[in-house]
Formats: C-alpha cells, sequence, structure tokens
C-alpha cells in the first residue's frame, strides 16, 4: 500500500518537472519513448483560439468580458425539420410484408401484408393531458371488415385514448385507453397481466405492438418509502393470442396442428365491472436496486380451460409476486417471481384447467464488447398440483413437473448506430423447443427506416410450446416513415 | 539502458516542487468541471445535435435536458434527465441518469411506445451518445477522480492539462489534453490521444454566453477521426437555478414527462 502511494506520488511529481522540459509528454504516461508529433507542434500552436464568447474583448473581467458579443439567441435557432405532419400529429406511415418460408398447410402463404399509419396527439391544458393514438391499416392476410376495438382487428386499431391527472402532489391518475408495462423481464412477463399481442409479436410487426392496450384506470401514489400503483380493469382484457386464424397451433382435441379450419372461439369474461382485473405494485429502491412487489385478480390471459363441452374460456387467476434489478459488476441483474393461483382449480386435479404454477426468472446483461449487448436468462415454471394434475390425467399424458427456458439476446449497433442487428433466441431444453427472432434495422436518414426479419420456431414435438408455431416460420421486410 | 536512471533523479529532483503543483492541477480540473457541468444548482437546455458521418450525411437529434446537483456540491452526486422530442422515431423517449462520484452511474430508458422503463447496463459511458460523436460520459462528466492530471503548460488564456485513466482499461484513450480557459475555467478544447500518442478525438467549444452569471458553452462540436465526420451540439434557452424538484429525476416522470420543466 505504501510503496504505491510511494509511486503514485512519484509519478505526480514527475509530470510538472517535465512539463518544464520541451518535450511535454512525461515519460510516466506511457511505455512509447518519444512522441514525435508532441516535438513537433509547439503546444503553443496546438492551442485553440478562444470560442466566440471567450473571445479576447480585451477586457479582463470574470463574467462581463465572456459575453464578448453579448448573448446571441438567434444563432441558436432550430434547423428547418422537413417532415413536420400537420395538426401536431405524429406517428409513422409503413409498409409490412412477409411470407411463411414452409408449406402450412391450414393457413397463406402470406403472413403479414399491410400498409399502416399511426397517428397520434397530445392535448395539454392546465390540469390534464390527453392523448390518442391509433393506427389505420390495411391487412391482405386478415381482411376483416368490422373494426373489433378489443381484438384490434378491422381497419382500425385505437392504441391511446387517455387523460393523465394530477389530483394532488404525490397522485398521478391515467384513465382510458393506454399500454401498461412492468416487472423486469427481457420478453418473459410473470407480474406483467396486461395484455399481449402475440399475433403481431410473431409476424414481424414492430416491437411496440407485442403490447396490446388495456383500457383501464391507473393510480399511481408517490411517497418516499414506498410507491404504489393500483390499475383498475373494468373489463377483462384478454390477450391477443393465437387462435388460428393467421397463424397454426397445435390443438389437442384434434391431436394435431390446426389452423383456419379449428378457429378457436373462446368465451371472454365481457361484462362490465363485474368481469373486471385488479393489479397493483409496489415498489421502491433498496442500495442501488430496484425491489417490488406485485399483485394481480382477474383471469387467464390465454383461454387456458375448457368448459365440458368442450368450449375454451379464461378461468380467474391471481397472482403474486416480486422483483428485483441493479448492478452487478458493471451489468444488470434481474430477477423476478411470481405464483400464479388459478382459481378455478384450487386443488389442481382439473384436468380441463390450467394448474396454478410458480414462474420466477433470473437474467443478467451486460456490454461484451463495444456496441455490443449481451442478455441472459433463465426462466423456470413449476406446477404447484403436479400430483393432483398426474393423478386426473391418463397415465403417460401429464407434461413435465417443470418448464425451463434460457433466452439469450444479442444486440448490436453499427454505422454510427443507424444500423441495429439483434437476435433473441428462446430455448427450452426439457420441452426440446424454441423461437429466434432476428432482425436487422437500418436508419436511411431522419426519417426513412427500413426494416428485414425473421421468426423461426423449433422443436422435436408438435404440442410443445414453441414446436406448435414450427409451420408460421416466416422471414419479413419493412420501410417506415417517422414524421 | 539510461533511461531508468534519468527517471528516478527526476522524480527526486521534482520532490520538492510536486506537492504544490499537483493539488493546482487537480483544483484547475475539478473548478474545470464544475464549470462544465456543475453550474448554478440545477440547470435546463435544450440541445440541438447535428450528426455528419464521413461521407457528410446529417442526422439531428433534438431534445431538451435537466439537471440537478445533489446538495448543490461541484463534482458530487447529480441527476440527468433527457427528454428527446426528434427525430420522430424516438420523440418521447426520456432517459434518466443518476451520476454517482466514484462509482458507476445509474440509467434508466423510457420507452413510450411499450410503456417500459428499461434499465441499461453502465458498462458502456465510453460508447456513442444517440449515434453522435459525444460519448454518454461528455454529456453527464467524466469524474475528476478518473484520471491523473498533469498541468502540462499555461499560456495566457489556458492551463493546458494532460490527464491518463487511472484505470487504463475503463477508457478507450490513452490520455487527453484540456485546454482551459483561465478566467472561466470553462475547457475550451480536449485531445484524446491513443497508444501511439496520435490524437484521434477532437472536442471544440465553439460559442459561449453567459446565463444568469454563468460563462455557458452554447455551441460545441466533437470530430472523431476513427470512425469521421463530427457533431455539433446548440444549447438554447439554457436557464440555471430554475427550482427542479428532485422527484422529476424518477420514474415517476419518466412515464409521464414533467411537462412543465420541459417546456
Amino acid at each position: 500500500m505504501r510503496l504505491r502511494a510511494i509511486s503514485a506520488a512519484a509519478f505526480l511529481s514527475l509530470a510538472p518537472a517535465y512539463a518544464q522540459e520541451p518535450p511535454p509528454l512525461p515519460s510516466g504516461l506511457g511505455p512509447k519513448t518519444e512522441e514525435p508529433q508532441e516535438d513537433k507542434a509547439s503546444p503553443q500552436d496546438a492551442a485553440p483560439a478562444l470560442p466566440s464568447g471567450l473571445s479576447q474583448s480585451t477586457a479582463p473581467a470574470l463574467p462581463s468580458g465572456l459575453a464578448g458579443e453579448e448573448t446571441e439567441e438567434t444563432t441558436l435557432a432550430k434547423t428547418q425539420e422537413p417532415f413536420e405532419a400537420p395538426f401536431g400529429l405524429t406517428g409513422f406511415i409503413e409498409v409490412r410484408a412477409g411470407a411463411r418460408i414452409v408449406g402450412d398447410p391450414y393457413e397463406k402463404q402470406l403472413s403479414i401484408g399491410e400498409i399502416r399509419a399511426q397517428l397520434g396527439r397530445d392535448f395539454e391544458t392546465r390540469h390534464a393531458t390527453f392523448r390518442v393514438v391509433g393506427d389505420l391499416f390495411y391487412d391482405q392476410v386478415e381482411d376483416v371488415g368490422d373494426v373489433d376495438l378489443e381484438t384490434g382487428r378491422g381497419f382500425f386499431d385505437l392504441r391511446e385514448a387517455n387523460v393523465l391527472v394530477r389530483p394532488l402532489d404525490f397522485l398521478d391518475v391515467k384513465a382510458g385507453r393506454q399500454i401498461l408495462t412492468w416487472g423486469v423481464g427481457d420478453l418473459v412477463f410473470i407480474n406483467d397481466l396486461f395484455p399481449k399481442d402475440y399475433r403481431s409479436f410473431f409476424i414481424g410487426r414492430d416491437d411496440e405492438y407485442l403490447k396490446a392496450p388495456s383500457d383501464a384506470v391507473r393510480i399511481s401514489a408517490f411517497n418516499s418509502i414506498a410507491n404504489v400503483e393500483f390499475v383498475y380493469t373494468p373489463r377483462f382484457d384478454a390477450d391477443r393470442y393465437i387462435t388460428g386464424d393467421r397463424l397454426s397451433y397445435y390443438n389437442p382435441a384434434l391431436g394435431r396442428i390446426a389452423g383456419r379450419d379449428a378457429v378457436i372461439d373462446a368465451m371472454t369474461p365481457n361484462h362490465w365491472f363485474s368481469d373486471d382485473e385488479f393489479a397493483a405494485r409496489v415498489y421502491r429502491n433498496i442500495a442501488g436496486f430496484e425491489t417490488a412487489l406485485y399483485g394481480y385478480s382477474g383471469y387467464w390471459k390465454t383461454p387456458e380451460g375448457q368448459t365440458q363441452l368442450g368450449e375454451p374460456f379464461h378461468p380467474r387467476l391471481a397472482v403474486f409476486g416480486g422483483s428485483l434489478r441493479g448492478p452487478v459488476k458493471s451489468g444488470i441483474l434481474t430477477a423476478e417471481f411470481g405464483h400464479y393461483f388459478s382459481r378455478d382449480d384450487r386443488a389442481g386435479d382439473d384436468p380441463f384447467i390450467r394448474n396454478g404454477e410458480t414462474r420466477f426468472l433470473v437474467g443478467y446483461e451486460r456490454e461484451i464488447a463495444s456496441e455490443l449487448t449481451a442478455s441472459i436468462q433463465y426462466v423456470g415454471e413449476i406446477l404447484a398440483d403436479y400430483d393432483a394434475l398426474a393423478a386426473s390425467l391418463p397415465s403417460g399424458a401429464a407434461p413435465d413437473r417443470m418448464r425451463h427456458v434460457v433466452t439469450l439476446r444479442l444486440t448490436k449497433l453499427m454505422l454510427n448506430q443507424n444500423l441495429t442487428l439483434s437476435g433473441f433466441n428462446f430455448w427450452s431444453p426439457n420441452e426440446e423447443d424454441g423461437y429466434f427472432r432476428f432482425r436487422a434495422s437500418y436508419k436511411l436518414n431522419d426519417a426513412w427506416l427500413a426494416e428485414a426479419g425473421g421468426n423461426v420456431f423449433y422443436g422435436a414435438r408438435a404440442d410443445s410450446f414453441f414446436g406448435q408455431f414450427e409451420n408460421n416460420t416466416n422471414l419479413f421486410v419493412g420501410i417506415r416513415r417517422n414524421f | 539502458m539510461l533511461r531508468k536512471p534519468l527517471k528516478l533523479a527526476a522524480a527526486i529532483a521534482a520532490l520538492a516542487i510536486a506537492p504544490a503543483f499537483a493539488q493546482d492541477v487537480q483544483e484547475i480540473v475539478d473548478k474545470a468541471s464544475a464549470a462544465a457541468y456543475y453550474q448554478g444548482e440545477d440547470g435546463r437546455a435544450k440541445v440541438h445535435m447535428s450528426i455528419k458521418d464521413a461521407q457528410g450525411r446529417e442526422r439531428t437529434r433534438d431534445f431538451v435536458i435537466l439537471r440537478k446537483d445533489i446538495g448543490d456540491a461541484d463534482n458530487g452526486e447529480q441527476r440527468f434527465y433527457v427528454f428527446f422530442e426528434r427525430p420522430a422515431d424516438v420523440n418521447k423517449t426520456a432517459f434518466l441518469v443518476w451520476k454517482h462520484a466514484g462509482s458507476d452511474d445509474d440509467r434508466w430508458l423510457y420507452l413510450p411506445a411499450l410503456d417500459l422503463v428499461k434499465r441499461i447496463a453502465p458498462s458502456d459511458e465510453r460508447t456513442s451518445f444517440v449515434g453522435s460523436h459525444f460519448f454518454y460520459e461528455d454529456v453527464s462528466g467524466r469524474g475528476p477522480e478518473e484520471d491523473n492530471h498533469v498541468l502540462e503548460e499555461e499560456t495566457d488564456d489556458y492551463y493546458i492539462v494532460r490527464s491518463t485513466p487511472k484505470n487504463a482499461s475503463g477508457a478507450e484513450f490513452a490520455s487527453y489534453k484540456n485546454w482551459i480557459h483561465k478566467a472561466s475555467f470553462i475547457p475550451v478544447k480536449t485531445e484524446y490521444y491513443d497508444a501511439n500518442g496520435e490524437v484521434y478525438r477532437t472536442y471544440s467549444a465553439l460559442a459561449v454566453e453567459t446565463v444568469g452569471g454563468h460563462p455557458t458553452v452554447v455551441k460545441s462540436s466533437m470530430a472523431d477521426e476513427r470512425i469521421g465526420g463530427v457533431t455539433e451540439m446548440q444549447y438554447s434557452e439554457v436557464a440555471y437555478d430554475t427550482g427542479l424538484s428532485e422527484e422529476i429525476f424518477t420514474e415517476r416522470y419518466l412515464r409521464n414527462p414533467p411537462r412543465r420543466e420541459l417546456r
């Protein structure tokens, strides 16, 4: 320790001594013998000219002398933005096309073929902020005439229509149609039971479409002990899940892959104020870590139950969980768990209703090279009442007690961050299946973005989680103009 | 062969004057850091960034930056809130930094379309800030304690300081040289040197205005020869001591931007 201190002192002291000499670079700074460049240019030559404000306006005094030519706000005028939309609208127009690269007997070859315009606008008053965002689109694959604001089908998808108010200093209330997200998983959601749109996710729409809108009230209360949030959804918002009309899936009743020949038509809870959902989060920072507890009461977001008549429905669900996120060794560590109580199958012995389960994940993300970030996650799902479930099923029909998934994400930025290459792989060692997403997007300029990518599903069995989607493997291209 | 004894001799010879110089240069560097990043107790500015690549193609960024010094201490803890307005694809994206003196900063990014608060790994502070030639660290400031500083030269206008990273693996440069304006302590030019002693990256303060008594760089540029091109930053609507609350620099305001303060 002392030795180090001495050498540091020597190092520090060396430098000024040398600075007096013509070669300014002290030997202690580098292993290189000489710095010829430094020799050539005399320090005076290399000295920069004073910038306008600091110019030697003879006056030697401090502040006034610095403001040589007085303030010139006009020089700081904004440059012209050539692509402003009228009426303060923001958004984009895009064209996206994609196709299956394998044959699918139950679906069209085309996986996506749409033109889409997203238009958004904020309105501010003194006490409230209103926001509306909607997508107008024409979709060649699913040419549905009627607009359905719940499923986003038709030619119009209302993404947001909400108002934000601050009735008290410590209270935010956002009501209306909104996108909601919480939790720490990377494309894995445990305590985030807000609606997802897996159809969009699997066919190559932009990542933002993974989140489907909620019609809800979000109340957030902030204080120094812990922040508390409640989200009340007066009428259940289901996921936009795979139904077969666009993406094929494994149909257990038929015992095979199915698609447009067996479209899932589930009974969805749809009574206002009785078929409702509550979600809550309590969070605070502890020693650099963000910690949170979560609760949810509502329904399975996909139809995980079947009536005696064979009709799919959304059984009741309650979830309790927690999460953690913080820096560890120049990376970010994440951990989250959630216990799913399948409330219509409390004993876990109903083979027609999904068993409860405990889900958890541990993840780590860090930069592994310049502009290259890697993140890895382990996700586990443990059935709550495995024995009861196994006993209720014919022998050999029970699923694995535990499902394991490992995810890996690699993101590389290139060409001044105008080109993004990314890959994300889900892989389940016990189900021997997976899903690989990859994408290259290039910003042609400030307005235009070109994109290409693919969604590859693979698996040993047709009835596994990702394996069932194998025939939906697709490639896509898109071009977008932002405004 | 000769160099070793020489070095030792020089070291011994320098011992007497060294402490005074070492202290002075640290003071200069601390003052320069304070002048560049800690003016007032808080601050806000609109920033227009023009990024020109090696082929001369231009991209722009427009954002508002809010800053708060915790406890109004120079070279201490800070919070930054950056709210992007342009280009359109990053409109309403918000970026939050909790800058810690002596340890990694905490950083979050909010993506409004997904309502996603993402925490960013701290390892890449010396990578490009939003595709520009400026690094994250150039925007929020490099801690004066991260480098060893040597006063190389004094001219009528400048202290010329050479800084060498204490942790060589934590920075891509071998050293940098800073021209610090004597009267204002504003760093006017910074040259970054590679291991061969070649300059590859240059910062220049191009215009300074005095706002609320604080000399403020309102136009600056960063050029990087390794990738080519240059980024120019223009600051407008600069204000200090606006009474920003520390609360703004939290997840609450990432999700719901502080409109009054950003206006």
